[in-house]
């Protein structure tokens, strides 16, 4: 935490190659405005100029990745100012990059994996009219979700954080001629918004008390804050990261956001976007480190580790294919959110977990596009099966991502995952038993759905081959072609082996960026946590194999269940929830307030001028035309006036 | 020299004067009543001009008795014109200057 | 007649070409062609002579600049005096952007019978004269006669060129506006006597009141500065007075609506800048919490009813109604981070609600006229573009960051929320409802297979490699029941938005140019009315002269 707190302090202007780091950001953000601009004269190149800008940054970040890497650790913080961008008054929000080793890992693994993810959309999108378009959506993505990890401020992160928000509904709303894709944009972005609001009050909370919204100063003297200061910052973060990672109570979208492309789930709502919030949290380590953090520490734990169970438990009722990925991404982001809600502690292995899921998890939903590819776009596992023969290549890697996911030993997700449970139980106390156990039963969990998807999609019966898709097509799979399959392998590679290099030397490399690695020991020892793990992983699988594996899957799911299964198809209720509390009270209220607005404050105006209308038209009946009545109201008057006069002399 | 006789019967020839204007049809006797009733006026006039010894109070009445004079032009004019039109002076017949 | 500073003749040029150009262009209005070409001339040289003054305003220099005066009723001490700030360049620099784009966009409206082009477009002329003198007034009884002849050409614009009901709007508009203006008159009077009470010789010179009723009791404070607030929150609108806007822009041809919530409307913050914050400073304080109640209230209310409207056109009123809300949050928080906001949000809600505005004035001339919801759907896929435009209009109006307004709405909110907590968390959530409703109106309109009374829906016809820009689709013609396309944007649909989109997304990354322009002139508002700021900083601070 100190040795934090003092790097913060010592962050350095960049020179040399550093300096150039804004072409991260513009080498893409390049291609999405020419795509976008140029229409249909680059539908012919379009693809290869979006993919090309992406490997140009990777190439670039991998530059830039080995000249910080020769610097001493002490160096290796680094700003790049561009120009001023808010500047009033005591307000200077700058534009500006922080280059550290924090913000490089995720350069790399977001222009690493978007680069695979570029190819294999060339082959994903090829029948698609408007795949040109595509492409450039998705450089605005990588373009924002860059300018998100590189900000030196909070400022500059909220605006890539809400950029990639909008690329991210644009990618969702892809098939925007179906309803359901279109309301599923919608919904996340306002679900994001929510959130954000969170992230914006937290900026501006900085502002008061710190009187800037830039890494360094805020995290110069967050120290200095009071309790309350810093635990509702750290609250209000959450909240934010919450949203954009599908977080517990905000978890309703992510898997509605499965109705975009394969590639866009595996690439911003699996790899890349999702995992914002853990950046988020890890980013401002300086605060979460703070002993007066420990009660927003406490609410990220218990965020984590809800919302891990709720990923699992819904995704071993679900029957959509990459819903049952989406709801293992959640479950996953919670590992991670767990993680870094440890401090100190958990910040690297929940980096470390977010990397190798970035791996796993895009390896596994390409591979998911792979199979729908090849299947006329069928996503509903019972109508699958026995799919490993027809896909070898698709097979073989999808298993290994799957392998890695439920921690299969010394594969990837074995050194991330185990690390963070094992950093879980370290926690020590009640606490560490508590958060230590649930993740060691979604460990279980997540076996056992990840068994279930590996049966019923690639072993077993083939169903389909009596079946008719929506369309009225028959089923031929066929495994697709290079440009799809080499991303699968690259991605199943890095699947296995990610975890063994990574586990060594992340932790000593963001040291600069999130402190030092502190390894606490809790009640039980590592090794007894990795057994367990391993074993209790081994009976999730075992069970979904006795379950499913050895009798005939129904190809139309059963429709009496027992209650659980019903609350975990059901979302365990979380759209109900929103529904009943949000969706429809503000119905009813918008309702009522255009009710009110016509009828009542414009009644109200309106009710003003008939009435003056009105009132005239009554006052006028006096003008009878008899002089007569003239001239009685005439001495009437008279007599008032007189009345009037005299009371006045004699009173 | 009292003065109430003098008021008594100029506020009597008023209040004679205001109801027959207010109770009479006929337009040459309401228009008459109007000239009692200045002329009730005008022997006020008269009266406080002669106890206060001040000139203005008579002067005052001659500018009545001319602005009378006028009206009576006017006035008898225009109702002479209605009768001509409706053969009628009865002033509720000549009720078109309504709402 | 005085001047004072140089570039008098650039205001004065700013103020007379609209005039002249109104007087050409209805003698011109016998040819449409030519009147529609001069009226295009005399609005871009206009704006042309507005980036002039702009270049020649020195952001660092006295408070008003290019100033000129001369004796009107001199028994009265009415002079005719015009100079501007920081505020009223940058607005009458938007004044200028947008009239040239309305009447690119109004090229080929239809208008009622027996309208001329050369009409519409003098009263555009015309109206764009008198509001460029309310935002250079510096003699608050010309201020306020000119504030109120600023209707007349915009009760003709709506009442003869709107819609159905546009006699029953325009009535509705100018009573509303008019009987503010009347309360206001009371105020302006009554700061008359304050003056010749202190000085002996009443004025009406803006400078002059400003140090006089600056010091008056609080109770007379208060009782003017509800005259002036009651009219620049008519104007403005702020909610409980709000609802003759939405029926105003609901009747006015796209063009006008564009002038009337991105420059008419503005004249309400103006004042609320320009008048009430130097003259009443005490009011000011003592009254902020009843204007900002007023003005969340704006934001949540005006969100809300954005989304439970079913036409298009009144939609956008309430939108602007919230995002008013939001001004009025950021002028009354007394800080200079949220008063600059204020005012670039006043600059990027005219650039992007006025866009918003015409690319919804587009969709509704595709669709034979209609402007409710339920006739469009699915229009995306007949015409990308529109569709494109149409979400770039609408994220700016969210607040999207690497747009425009994002900038205005969080100087707004940041600056807002050290002096009024509470209050801007009730605004921020609002931003929640920005997303909906805008979201909403996309979704509706754009997404979705194609449906509804407008878009009689088949298929394109052809596919992409036809000579349009995007596919063709079949309308049917209510009236006739005849067929025609629905084309994408065409040529003069695209310059007349490229500035904008241009305008949103360059403001978004780097609005310092505007900051630049607006801090001094905002400084100057805070020491004048002895404001200071609740967030300082040691190297940048708000300088007082």
């Amino acid at each position: 935490m100190t040795g934090t707190m003092n790097l913060a302090a010592e962050v350095q202007q960049a020179s040399g190659v550093a300096s150039m780091a804004w072409l991260l950001l513009v080498l893409p953000a390049f291609g999405a405005a020419v795509l976008l601009i140029g229409g249909k004269r680059t539908d012919k190149w379009g693809h290869l100029l979006g993919s090309a800008t992406v490997i140009a940054a990777f190439v670039y970040g991998v530059v830039l990745f080995l000249d910080t890497k020769s610097l001493g650790a002490e160096d290796r913080l680094r700003d790049v100012h561009l120009f001023d961008w808010i500047p009033v008054n005591a307000l200077d929000v700058e534009f500006g990059l922080r280059v550290d080793p924090l913000s490089l890992t995720f350069v790399l693994l977001i222009t690493g994996v978007g680069s695979l993810i570029h190819i294999y959309s060339i082959g994903y999108m090829s029948d698609d009219r408007n795949r040109r378009r595509f492409f450039a959506y998705l450089n605005l993505f990588v373009a924002a979700m860059l300018l998100l990890v590189l900000g030196n401020g909070f400022v500059t992160l909220y605006f890539g954080w809400e950029g990639v928000g909008l690329a991210s509904y644009l990618l969702i709303g892809w098939y925007q001629d179906k309803d359901f894709a279109a309301t599923a944009a919608k919904k996340a972005f306002l679900m994001n918004r929510v959130g954000d609001v969170g992230l914006a009050l937290a900026i501006f909370i900085m502002f008061k008390t710190m009187g800037s919204t830039q890494y360094d100063v805020v995290f110069a003297q967050i120290g200095n804050q009071s309790t309350a200061t810093v635990v509702s910052i750290g609250i209000l973060l959450l909240l934010g990261a919450c949203g954009k990672s599908g977080q517990f109570p905000l978890q309703a979208w992510l898997p509605d956001a499965m109705a975009g492309p394969t590639p866009v789930s595996a690439l911003i709502h699996a790899a890349t976007m999702v995992t914002a919030g853990v950046y988020l949290i890890a980013r401002s380590s300086p605060l979460y480190s703070l002993p007066q953090a420990e009660d927003a520490r406490l609410v990220v734990m218990i965020v984590g580790a809800v919302t891990l169970l709720i990923g699992c438990v819904i995704g071993c009722a679900y029957d959509d294919f990459k819903k049952v990925l989406a709801y293992s991404t959640v479950s996953q982001i919670g590992y991670m959110i767990l993680a870094v809600g440890l401090g100190p502690a958990g910040y690297a292995f929940g980096i470390l977990h977010l990397l190798t899921h970035g791996f796993f998890k895009a390896g596994l939903f390409l591979g998911a596009g792979s199979v729908m590819h090849g299947m006329n776009d069928e996503g509903n596992i019972r109508r699958l099966g026995g799919l490993a023969r027809k896909m070898p290549i698709t097979f073989v890697t999808w298993t290994l991502g799957y392998l890695a996911l439920i921690g299969f030993p010394f594969l990837s997700g074995y050194f991330s995952k185990d690390a963070i449970i094992a950093a879980a139980f370290s926690e020590g106390g009640g606490r560490g038993w508590v958060f230590g156990g649930i993740a060691l039963l979604g460990a279980g969990l997540t076996a056992f759905y990840m068994t279930r998807l590996l049966i019923l999609v690639f072993l077993g019966k083939p169903r389909w081959e009596n079946l008719k898709s929506e369309d009225g097509r028959a089923y031929h799979p066929h495994e697709s072609g290079w440009t799809m399959t080499l991303p699968m392998i690259v991605l199943a590679v890095g699947s296995v082996g990610a975890g063994a290099i990574l586990s060594g030397i992340l932790p000593e490399w963001l040291t600069p960026s999130i402190g030092e690695l502190v390894e606490e020991h809790g009640p039980l020892s590592h090794t007894l946590i990795a057994v367990l793990t391993v074993a209790i992983s081994a009976i999730g699988a075992a069970t979904a194999f006795v379950v499913f594996g050895r009798r005939e899957q129904p190809v139309t799911r059963p429709a009496r269940v027992s209650f659980p299964v019903r609350a975990a198809r059901a979302d365990l209720y979380g759209n109900h929830l929103n529904e009943a509390l949000f969706a429809r009270p503000g119905v009813w209220l918008t309702r009522f307030l255009v009710f009110v607005d016509n009828r009542g404050v414009d009644g109200l105006v309106n009710g003003i001028a008939a009435g003056l209308g009105g009132s005239s038209g009554r006052l006028r009946r006096l003008q009878t035309g008899f002089v007569r009545s003239y001239a009685l109201s005439m001495l009437g008057g008279s007599i008032l006036v007189i009345a009037a006069l005299l009371m006045v002399r004699f009173a | 020299m009292t003065p109430t006789y003098y008021l008594l019967l100029s506020a009597l020839l008023f209040t004679i004067g205001a109801v027959g204007v207010l109770v009479r049809r006929n337009a040459i006797v309401v228009f008459m009543c109007v000239e009692l009733m200045l002329n009730a006026v005008n022997l006020s006039l008269v009266t406080f001009a002669r106890i206060n010894g001040s000139l203005s109070g008579q002067v005052m009445a001659f500018f009545v008795m001319v602005v009378a004079a006028a009206e009576v032009v006017v006035g008898l004019a225009i109702i002479m014109s209605i009768f001509r039109t409706r053969r009628t002076a009865s002033v509720d017949d000549s009720n078109l200057l309504k709402y | 007649m005085t001047t004072s500073g140089t570039g008098s003749w650039l205001l004065a040029a700013l103020l007379l070409l609209p005039l002249v150009g109104a007087a050409v262009v209805v003698a011109l209005r016998g040819n449409d062609r030519t009147a529609k070409l001069a009226a295009l001339g005399f609005s871009v040289a206009e704006f042309v002579v507005a980036l002039v003054s702009w270049a020649n305003f020195e952001p660092g220099g006295a408070r008003l600049q290019q100033s000129f005066s001369f004796d009107w009723i001199p028994a009265f001490g009415v002079h005719i005096s015009f100079a501007i700030d920081g505020i009223a360049l940058v607005m009458i620099a938007v004044i200028g952007l947008l009239v040239p784009l309305v009447i690119g966009a109004g090229w080929a409206d239809k208008l009622p019978e027996g309208r001329t082009k050369g009409g519409f477009f003098s009263l555009i002329l015309l109206e764009q004269a008198l509001t460029v003198g309310v935002f250079a007034a510096t003699d608050v009884f010309l201020f306020y006669v000119l504030f109120e002849i600023m209707l007349i050409p915009m009760y003709f614009l709506i009442g003869s060129y709107g819609g159905a009901r546009r006699q029953y709007a325009a009535v509705k508009f100018f009573l509303y506006s008019f009987l503010g203006g009347l309360i206001m008159l009371a105020s302006v009077i009554g700061c008359y006597v304050l003056a010749g009470d202190e000085l002996g010789k009443g004025t009406f010179d803006w400078a002059t009141l400003v140090q006089v009723v600056h010091d008056a009791p609080l109770s007379t404070q208060i009782w003017l500065f509800l005259g002036f607030f009651v009219a620049f929150a008519i104007k403005a609108p702020l909610v409980p007075v709000h609802t003759w806007l939405p029926d105003a822009t609901a009747e006015a041809p796209i063009g006008v609506a564009v002038l009337l919530v991105g420059i008419l409307d503005k004249v309400g913050t103006f004042g609320f800048l320009r008048y009430l914050l130097p003259m009443f400073p005490l009011a000011s304080k003592e009254l902020a919490p009843l204007v900002l109640v007023l003005a969340v209230a704006g934001v949540i209310y005006g969100s809300l009813l954005a989304t439970g409207q079913r036409d298009m056109k009144r939609f956008l009123a309430y939108v602007s109604i919230a995002h008013f809300g939001f001004i009025a949050l950021g002028i009354f928080a007394f800080s200079s981070q949220a008063m600059t906001g204020s005012v670039t949000y006043m600059i990027n809600h005219s650039i992007a609600t006025g866009m918003l505005i015409l690319v919804v004035g587009m969709v509704i001339s595709r669709g034979g006229g209609s402007s409710r919801v339920a006739d469009y759907g699915g229009m995306a896929k007949l015409t990308p573009l529109l569709a494109g435009v149409l979400l770039i209009a609408g994220l700016s109006s969210l607040s999207l960051p690497g747009t425009n307004s994002f900038v205005s709405e969080f100087l707004v909110l940041i600056g807002s929320y050290p002096n009024a907590p509470v209050y801007t968390i009730i605004a921020t959530v609002g931003m929640i409802f920005a997303a909906l409703y805008v979201l909403w109106l996309y979704q509706r309109i754009m997404q979705g297979p194609l449906r509804g009374n407008a878009l009689v829906g088949e298929e394109p016809l052809a596919g992409p490699s036809t000579g349009t820009a995007g596919g063709v689709g079949t309308l049917v013609d209510s009236a006739v029941g005849a067929k025609k396309a629905i084309l994408d944007l065409n040529l003069r649909e695209k310059a007349v938005l490229a500035p904008l989109i241009l305008l949103i997304v360059g403001l978004g990354l780097f609005p310092k140019p505007v900051l630049d322009t607006v801090t001094p002139t905002v400084d100057a508002t805070m020491c004048a009315a002895g404001l200071v700021d609740p967030v300082q900083s040691a190297e940048r601070q708000l300088q007082c002269p």
